[in-house]
């Protein structure tokens, strides 16, 4: 082939171009060969929308929102206490790892029937407050501080030395060195994969329908769900898709704001 | 997680400047029979451990040996700095003077040998380390200051979270020691919008706000380019004169001849010469050094 000679910024525009082509030509294919009345009343059924709401926003959603909240809160806390005793010695060490590689191990699904069910047989009957909730819930922060405590050593150890050596120069005792320089820089470090930990999270805890949910705690997927079966029509389910995305599309923005503003200070 | 561990220690250093308020000389700053048994109820038990002695030289090194897995780096050190000096070593590199210098406030622990701070045994496992490290000030070659913090941040937090100082007291502390470098502006700045120079300054009033004892400057003039290294250079100079105790690494012969009181030349782990600085420097004895000078003059 006989090179063209074109400037990159032409060629640049034409790559674009392409993709744009593409683009168009994908979705073209799709609304001529789609049925469009069909889809419609079973994808985006107005009557279904409607007999939905609001239960959808502040039933479903909001249950969503503070399962995945309470759970990345005291889930991330924890990780940050496994994190430190990981690098520590002796046997805060071994409890930490037994800990990290039992529950990363397992699948999200097991930890949370381990705590609904196994807990109260091996323990006589003891269980976790707040019902198939809160067992739930103590599964997902168990499995979120295993996780978590991963990706929060990663960032300590990014921290460079000289930061630690400093503080300690400065009379500053290992705790506070952690608490106030060490943390808040490797917290910055690691805020993508923690957000992609959040994210994970924030669909996992659709698992929770293991637990057996209630009208008053369903949340988006399993609400979703009982509504699919009960119509017959996928128009839930593609509501409930929105809300993820309603949740997900502003947290990535505000993550990514947050990123390039931490890089301004660095 | 917390700083509560410190507590304990808030009412030896927290109530005053350093010296004035030992546990001895100052009564209310013993700790009460209520704290926590740790690090207070052993102080009151064994003064003599963590109490500076005042007639104690600043820094004592004896015999001081290090080593790195098989790597002895450090082969046997004496050295003693007595208060209002400017001790500086040279030597080439790798010869050990950052392991020195890291080993008189345990940055690296020693193998053996003993460290001593104002008669202090740095090496007994029973000292409050943090409590001596707070009295003296290291200065690192490349800053490390606190990038997440702001300028006046940088320089306020030890104060709050070591001496336990109020914010007002810290801040204003801070804004005393950043004019003294040099820094009336700029203190609400992140340390990466400023210079090379302008760092190290805030490093130094970092330090300095902490009224230490003593001063160790690791080469803090070496990660600067050379239109900057001036402005630190004459900070130094001013914190000499001022009769600070300090302990310099550098390669700037020239603020060793000016400015130090004793000159000490390391090679390989040993001091192979020390003395006044413009006779080390004019006249030196030992053929290691003569070779050494001959390269960097
Ligand atoms: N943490 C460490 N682990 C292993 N070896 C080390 C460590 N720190 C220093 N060393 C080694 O010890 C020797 C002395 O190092 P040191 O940093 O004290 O030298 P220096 O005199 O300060 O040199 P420079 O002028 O290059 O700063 C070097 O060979 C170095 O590689
Ligand atoms: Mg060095």
């Amino acid at each position: 082939m006989a090179s063209i000679d074109i400037r990159p910024t032409t060629r640049r525009r034409m790559s674009v171009g392409a993709w744009y082509v593409v683009a168009v030509g994908l979705i073209a294919l799709i609304v001529f060969t789609a049925d469009w009345d069909t889809m419609k009343s079973q994808f985006a059924n107005g009557e279904i929308a409607k007999a939905l709401w609001p239960d959808i926003v502040v039933i479903a959603m909001w249950n969503t929102i503070w399962y995945t909240l309470v759970s990345f809160v005291v889930g991330t806390v924890f990780a940050t206490l496994l994190a430190l005793m990981k690098m520590s010695s002796g046997p805060p060490k071994w409890f930490a790892i037994g800990f990290i590689e039992l529950f990363r191990g397992l699948p999200a699904l097991v930890t949370i029937m381990a705590c609904m069910y196994v807990i109260p047989i091996a323990f006589n009957g003891t269980k976790i407050p707040g019902g198939s909730v809160g067992a739930g819930l103590v599964a997902l922060i168990v499995v979120t501080s295993a996780y978590g405590s991963e990706i929060i050593r990663a960032g300590i150890e990014a921290v460079p030395k000289g930061q630690r050596e400093a503080a300690s120069s400065l009379g500053m005792p290992a705790s506070t060195t952690n608490l106030w320089v060490v943390l808040p820089q490797a917290f910055r470090i690691v805020l993508p994969p923690l957000t992609n930990e959040f994210v994970t999270l924030l669909k996992d805890t659709s698992l929770l329908y293991v637990a057996g949910t209630t009208i008053a705690t369903r949340e988006l997927t399993s609400f979703s769900r009982s509504w699919l079966t009960y119509y017959g029509n996928a128009t839930p389910l593609v509501l409930g898709a929105l809300c993820y995305l309603i949740i997900t599309i502003p947290l990535t923005y505000l993550v990514s704001r947050m990123e390039k503003k931490f890089a301004v200070k660095k | 997680m917390s700083d509560l561990t410190q507590d304990s220690d808030a009412g030896v250093i927290g109530t005053g400047t350093h010296l004035s308020n030992l546990p001895t000389v100052d009564p209310s700053a013993e700790p009460s029979a209520e704290v926590p048994v740790d690090g207070s109820a052993r102080l009151s038990n064994l003064p003599a451990r963590d109490t500076p002695d005042p007639s104690a030289p600043p820094i004592r090194v004896v015999n001081l040996r290090k080593s790195f897995g098989e790597l002895e780096v450090l082969k046997g050190i004496n050295l003693t700095v007595e208060r209002r000096e400017v001790v500086c070593v040279i030597g080439p590199s790798g010869s050990g003077k950052s392991t020195l210098l890291r080993s008189v406030n345990m940055l690296e622990p020693p193998t053996s040998g003993e460290v001593l701070i104002e008669g202090i045994n740095m090496c007994d496992p029973d000292v409050n380390l943090d409590l001596v490290r707070a009295r003296i000030g290291m200065v690192f070659q490349q800053f490390n200051l606190f990038p997440h913090m702001t300028v006046l941040r940088n320089v306020t937090i030890a104060q709050q979270k070591v001496l336990k100082r109020s914010k007002a007291e810290a801040e204003r502390v801070a804004a005393e020691m950043l004019a003294r470098v040099g820094l009336t502006e700029k203190l609400d700045v992140h340390p990466s919008q400023l210079s090379g120079g302008q760092q190290q300054r805030v490093a130094i009033a970092r330090s300095l706000a902490m009224n230490p004892d003593m001063m160790l400057f690791d080469e803090p003039t070496s990660a600067l380019d050379p239109e900057l290294v001036g402005e630190v250079l004459e900070v130094m100079r001013d914190l000499a004169k001022s009769g600070m105790t300090m302990m310099v690494v550098t390669h700037e012969m020239g603020f060793a001849r000016e400015v130090g009181t004793r000159l000490i030349f390391m090679d390989d782990g040993v001091v192979i010469e020390e003395g006044d600085p413009r006779e080390v420097l004019a006249n030196p004895q030992q053929a290691r050094t003569q070779s050494f000078l001959s390269k960097v003059l």
